[in-house]
């Protein structure tokens, strides 16, 4: 599989980056050549293999149901979390308008 | 008097504890050698000599009470800008996060200084940890102290991507540093600068307060100039951690006390598809030395084979810029870091022009790569695949282990190269990590310690991968190469 001018420019969107036609005219050569490398992937036999999950085999835990049971990532930390905010505002985070 | 800054780890706490100097001492030496190679390697993006001071303070303060100093006591370390510090600029190295200050410490960094060690400063690193040559930092190249004996004073890479930490820690800036490796970054640079570097088990050293790039790859380690204080100072970084979904729940080994160069009974694994054709003459003499050495020290060399070995990159590189596209949607312009907003602009616009200004070259790369291969349509081919190939190559390392107790490999392919030789090609830059990937990819304990110099006098690692949690195994054999490599070449001062 191979992309073209439209699927990179598709695939930025999707990835929230804004590039120009010659950044793209860059990154379509580039990233075929990547992806014509990485599809020697297609010639392994992966038949009953399952896909990787966790590396280390690890059970997930669960924390006991207790509020702010840990201060530094409970709540009531409002300042903490707007300190780096770009453009906090009302003691939220400020954003461009969004609705019409 | 001796020169405090040629000390290492060990030597530096002991000779605090018995008093034979102060970690004020200490510090002062090391804060002034950052100060005065900065211009000339830009190992640091901040540097933080009040920090190393007030740490060496307490910890002579604690001393004149008989108080315990700590596995790390007096020790001035340098600490890669991927772990969050509390109150100082955290960037990753990269420009959407120029001037983010975090208002928490991570959790290895945390407990390096509750251990008794002080901040020298945030070493920089290839944006993001993506690349292997420090090329890719917003903060500007890292150049190596490292130069060839050709008089020519090529700039080198550092190796990248902790490439901060080991130009620092080679040019005696710092004792040790932090490192964190996805795909070869402790291993690679420490291989590069003639330094030691070792990545625990994934999972020993918590994630919490570092800098995401691949979740299921990324893990911290110590980079010094020796086993011994690799040893030391990962004792003092792992531990299990409530606040890391993926943290251990083991008790941390007393690695350090656990350290022995004799390898009797033990078995080495020689992975016969490492041996590619048209290997570098001296990384493949170096690598048959190794095997000698570690005869030497009474381990049983025995062949064995890792099939998938040559699957291993491309694996990663559709697993590791997957996660990372993922990983990175966090960086809007909404929360912390840089915003974007051209005049008239829309919410979404203000994220696509804030992550277009915020982000480099490599790392967008990365994040389309990621956002492709988990598209719609594209995800079972890509990264299913990918997964699929990551059990198989995982299962390799089982079957090996079956054989033997550590595998040994080269670190790298070859020495370091000059920056810019390889940021025109990204893949073969990317083929810069063909030893490392795999045990990253198996989540193994892996180190790089140093064998020697090639034709070029610059150094050369070699790699012990080991069992999941044998730590002590793959310092041991490390230890074994060392007593006799006796690595004890360093750069020349020129800065």
């Amino acid at each position: 599989m191979s992309v073209d001018t439209a699927t990179v420019a598709k695939i930025a969107s999707l990835a929230r980056i804004r590039v120009t036609e010659a950044e793209i005219a860059a990154m379509v050569p580039e990233l075929n050549g990547i992806l014509a490398w990485v599809e020697q992937l297609g010639e392994v036999d992966v038949s009953g293999v399952e896909p990787m999950t966790a590396v280390i085999e690890n059970h997930l835990r669960l924390r006991d149901d207790v509020i702010d049971a840990d201060p530094l990532t409970g709540g009531g930390v409002r300042g903490a979390v707007l300190a780096n905010a770009p453009a906090p505002e009302h003691g939220f985070f400020g954003v461009p308008k969004v609705i019409e | 008097m001796t020169d405090l800054t040629e000390l290492g780890v060990a030597a530096i706490r002991d000779g605090v504890a018995k008093g034979d100097f102060t970690a004020v001492e200490v510090a002062e030496g090391f804060n002034a050698n950052v100060a005065a190679a900065q211009a000339a390697l830009n190992a640091f993006i901040v540097a933080t000599p009040e920090k190393a001071l007030e740490a060496a303070r307490a910890t002579d303060a604690r001393r004149a009470k008989g108080e315990p100093l700590g596995k790390m006591g007096g020790v001035p370390i340098g600490m890669k800008d991927l772990f969050a510090s509390k109150g100082v600029q955290t960037t990753a190295a990269s420009h959407i996060l120029e001037g983010f200050k975090p208002e928490y410490e991570s959790t290895v960094s945390q407990k390096l200084w509750d251990a008794g060690a002080g901040m020298l400063g945030k070493l920089n690193l290839d944006q993001f940890a993506m690349g292997s040559s420090n090329e890719t930092s917003y903060f500007g190249n890292v150049i190596s102290p490292w130069r060839r004996n050709d008089g020519g004073n090529a700039p080198l890479a550092p190796g990248g991507s902790s490439g901060g930490s080991s130009a620092a820690v080679a040019a005696r800036l710092a004792p040790a540093a932090t490192g964190t490796d996805t795909g070869g970054s402790i291993r690679q640079p420490a291989a590069f600068t003639g330094i030691a570097g070792i990545k625990p088990t994934y999972g020993r050293c918590s994630r919490w307060g570092i800098v995401a790039f691949a979740s299921s790859l990324d893990q911290a380690g110590p980079m010094a100039r020796d086993v011994r204080d690799c040893a030391i100072m990962l004792e003092a970084m792992a531990g299990f951690d409530p606040k890391d979904a993926t943290s251990l729940n083991l008790p941390v080994p007393e690695w350090e006390a656990g350290l022995s160069g004799d390898l009797k009974g033990k078995k080495v694994g020689i992975p016969r598809e490492y041996r590619m054709d048209g290997m570098d003459a001296d990384v493949a003499a170096s690598w048959d030395r190794g095997i000698e050495w570690l005869k030497d020290a009474g381990a049983e060399v025995v062949d064995v084979s890792l099939p998938h070995t040559k699957y291993a990159l491309p694996a990663y590189y559709i697993i590791a810029p997957a996660e990372a596209s993922s990983n990175l949607a966090r960086y809007d312009g909404v929360r912390y870091g840089l915003r974007d907003l051209p005049d008239g602009a829309n919410l979404q616009e203000m994220y696509a022009a804030t992550r277009a200004d915020g982000f480099g070259a490599e790392v967008k790369r990365r994040i389309l790569i990621g956002t492709y291969v988990l598209s719609a349509g594209f995800y079972d081919a890509y990264y299913t695949q990918a997964q699929k190939v990551r059990t198989l190559i995982s299962q390799d390392f089982k079957n090996a282990f079956t054989q033997c107790d550590v595998i040994l490999a080269p670190t790298a392919p070859t020495a370091a190269f000059g920056l810019g030789d390889m940021v025109s090609d990204p893949l073969s830059m990317y083929l810069n990590d063909v030893f490392a990937v795999p045990a990253s990819l198996a989540g193994l304990p892996a180190m790089s310690v140093p064998a020697g110099l090639n034709r070029e006098g610059l150094p050369l690692g070699l790699q012990i991968v080991g069992k999941a949690f044998d730590e002590q195994g793959v310092l041991n054999a490390g230890l074994a190469i060392e007593q006799r490599a006796r690595f004890s070449a360093k750069p020349g001062r020129w800065w």
